[in-house]
């Protein structure tokens, strides 16, 4: 069944963008992304709008006080297995908001990370690399 | 009716910064909303002393991923009116190239976004395909596509150089006729006016008493616009027009937003033309203690920058004020009386740099009703009808 279930995530990732406390342009280059020029939509990659359809979650941004609560409740409604790929280097490692007081940490403190993809903004073409290799990690 | 609660939000709606609406619904139409913002909350005053002043643009860059050419252009403004510093002419004309380069992409950007808002998903794919080869001309003129890092105290980072002139005058050329065919598309789509028109509108009188700025406050009648009022860069050294609208609704806040594009293509063009042949920047030793400000125009209003400095190679304070900041109120206004399929439109009036997923559910007596899907689709569905009542 597990695998049944892999099997069907591989064909045509459904993606759900979880942003916390990002400054928009990691956000912007995955739209991008679905724009003409890149046209991921292509490899069967969709944006869906709400996390109980997705198949992989592409966060975005720090993790502060107040989003923290929201992005764990939108990876619990997310159907398992799923993928989280962290984009961005707020994502990865909170860049220069390390010390704010209102930062709570990197996604990976809270979630399992299987992709990373710095970059301040990575360029659409890395985020289709990763997750590309997301997938080829299953 | 009994009223009902529509919450819109809360991180990442259709604004700028992520923020959390209520709307208050009798049936159909909004009869109030509430606002609270927080979400992205991330402490860049506070970051900001730790760091130095060649840091901060670094930081404040970081505030908003569209706007962030203007966010350290006013940044350095401050410093400069506080260390009273003279940067040289080149410079100047760089800085004004790359913020009108920067006007362009956030508007097409935000033109794509209300297309997609009302259904018109063809508006949405064009527009930011024609964003592209903006894109492209600020990797090649600053080293990447956003976060440009252009800005320092005392010039700019990167020079333009002599056979870049003319690449980017061509893609230029490609860039106007683009916008020239999305404009007629736009202007002369009768779909679009009886969509738009009528809709959102913020009085002239509203408009000044919630303090709007930038394209939100000129499609209102309101003609203000920093580079005018506060001239800085180049912009008294060009040739250009504010452009101004009087009947505040949303088919005037694209119009303007639209017939700003073409402003900014002409500045570029001028700046290019007159670019003066001096260093790019000079060098600074000491900063003096003093306190400064700066502000600019973003596309999306006035950026202001307050900077205090003790002599030292940090600020002791440092102030920001984004001009979503102020537009937001302004919404109270606009969705007020409004019906659900409006609401979305409305909101994103005032800048829709929807970035991401939207989250809207509708509760009804603890069960979910309508989703941010939904509300999209009464969207559609709306413009839809038009259109097959326009046929007729
Ligand atoms: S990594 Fe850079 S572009 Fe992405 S959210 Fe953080 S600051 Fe913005």
């Amino acid at each position: 069944m597990k695998d049944l279930r892999l099997l069907a995530l591989k064909k045509s990732p459904w993606v759900f963008h979880v942003a916390a406390a990002s400054c928009n342009n990691c956000d912007i280059e995955i739209l991008d992304a679905l724009t003409p020029r890149f046209d991921v939509e292509r490899f069967g990659i969709v944006l869906v709008g709400s996390p109980r359809h997705a198949d992989a979650l592409l966060v975005t941004g720090v993790i502060n006080r107040k989003s923290l609560p929201r992005v764990l409740k939108v990876y619990e409604e997310t159907p398992k297995p799923c993928l989280v790929i962290a984009i961005g280097t707020c994502a990865c490692d909170t860049h220069m908001f390390k010390n704010s007081y209102n930062v709570v940490g990197p996604f990976d403190k809270y979630l399992p990370v299987d992709v990373y993809i710095p970059g301040c903004p990575p360029k659409p073409e890395a985020i289709i690399l990763g997750v590309v290799k997301a997938l080829q990690k299953l | 009716m009994s009223k009902r609660i529509v919450p819109i939000g809360p991180y990442h709606p259709l604004q700028e910064e992520p923020e959390f609406f209520k709307l208050i619904v009798e049936g159909e139409t909004v009869v109030d909303i509430e606002i609270n913002i927080g979400y992205n909350h991330r402490g860049h005053e506070f970051l900001s002393p730790s760091l130095t002043y060649d840091q901060i643009p670094f930081l404040v860059e970081r505030i908003c991923g569209i706007c962030s050419n203007s966010h350290p252009l006013a940044f350095v403004l401050a410093v400069e009116d506080m260390a009273h510093i003279k940067v040289p002419e080149r410079a100047l004309y760089i800085r004004t190239i790359v913020h009108e380069l920067e006007r362009i992409h956030s508007h097409l950007l935000w033109i794509g976004l209300a297309g997609h808002f009302i259904g018109y998903n063809t508006i949405w794919m064009w527009a930011w395909r024609y964003r592209e080869p903006v894109l492209d001309l600020f990797e090649m003129i600053t080293g990447n596509r956003n976060h440009y890092a252009m800005n320092k105290v005392g010039g700019v980072r990167r020079n333009i150089y002599h056979d870049q002139i003319s690449h980017i005058e061509k893609v230029l050329d490609l860039v106007e006729s683009k916008v020239s065919m999305l404009t007629k598309a736009v202007l002369d789509d009768p779909v679009l006016h009886a969509r738009l028109k009528g809709i959102g509108i913020l009085s002239k009188e509203a408009a000044i008493s919630y303090g709007v700025v930038g394209p939100t406050a000129r499609a209102s009648g309101v003609a203000i616009d920093v580079r005018k009022d506060d001239p800085h860069c180049a912009y008294d050294k060009v040739e250009w027009d504010i452009v101004v609208e009087e009947a505040g609704d949303i088919f005037a806040k694209a119009k303007v937003r639209l017939l700003e594009c073409f402003e900014s293509i002409k500045i570029i063009r001028q700046c290019l033309k007159n670019l003066p042949d001096t260093p790019i920047e000079i060098r600074i030793e000491e900063l003096p203690a003093g306190e400064g400000i700066g502000r600019t125009e973003a596309p999306r209003g006035e950026v202001f920058h307050y900077i205090r400095g003790n002599g030292s190679h940090h600020p002791v304070r440092h102030k920001v004020r984004a001009p979503s900041y102020m537009n937001l109120p302004s919404n109270e206004v606009t969705v007020k009386g409004h019906s659900i399929a409006d609401a979305a439109l409305c909101l994103a009036a005032i800048d829709p740099c929807y970035c991401c997923t939207e989250r809207v559910a509708v509760f009804e007596d603890g069960k979910l009703k309508y989703t941010w899907n939904d509300l999209l689709l009464f969207s559609w569905k709306k413009t839809e009808q038009i259109r097959a009542r326009l046929r007729k």
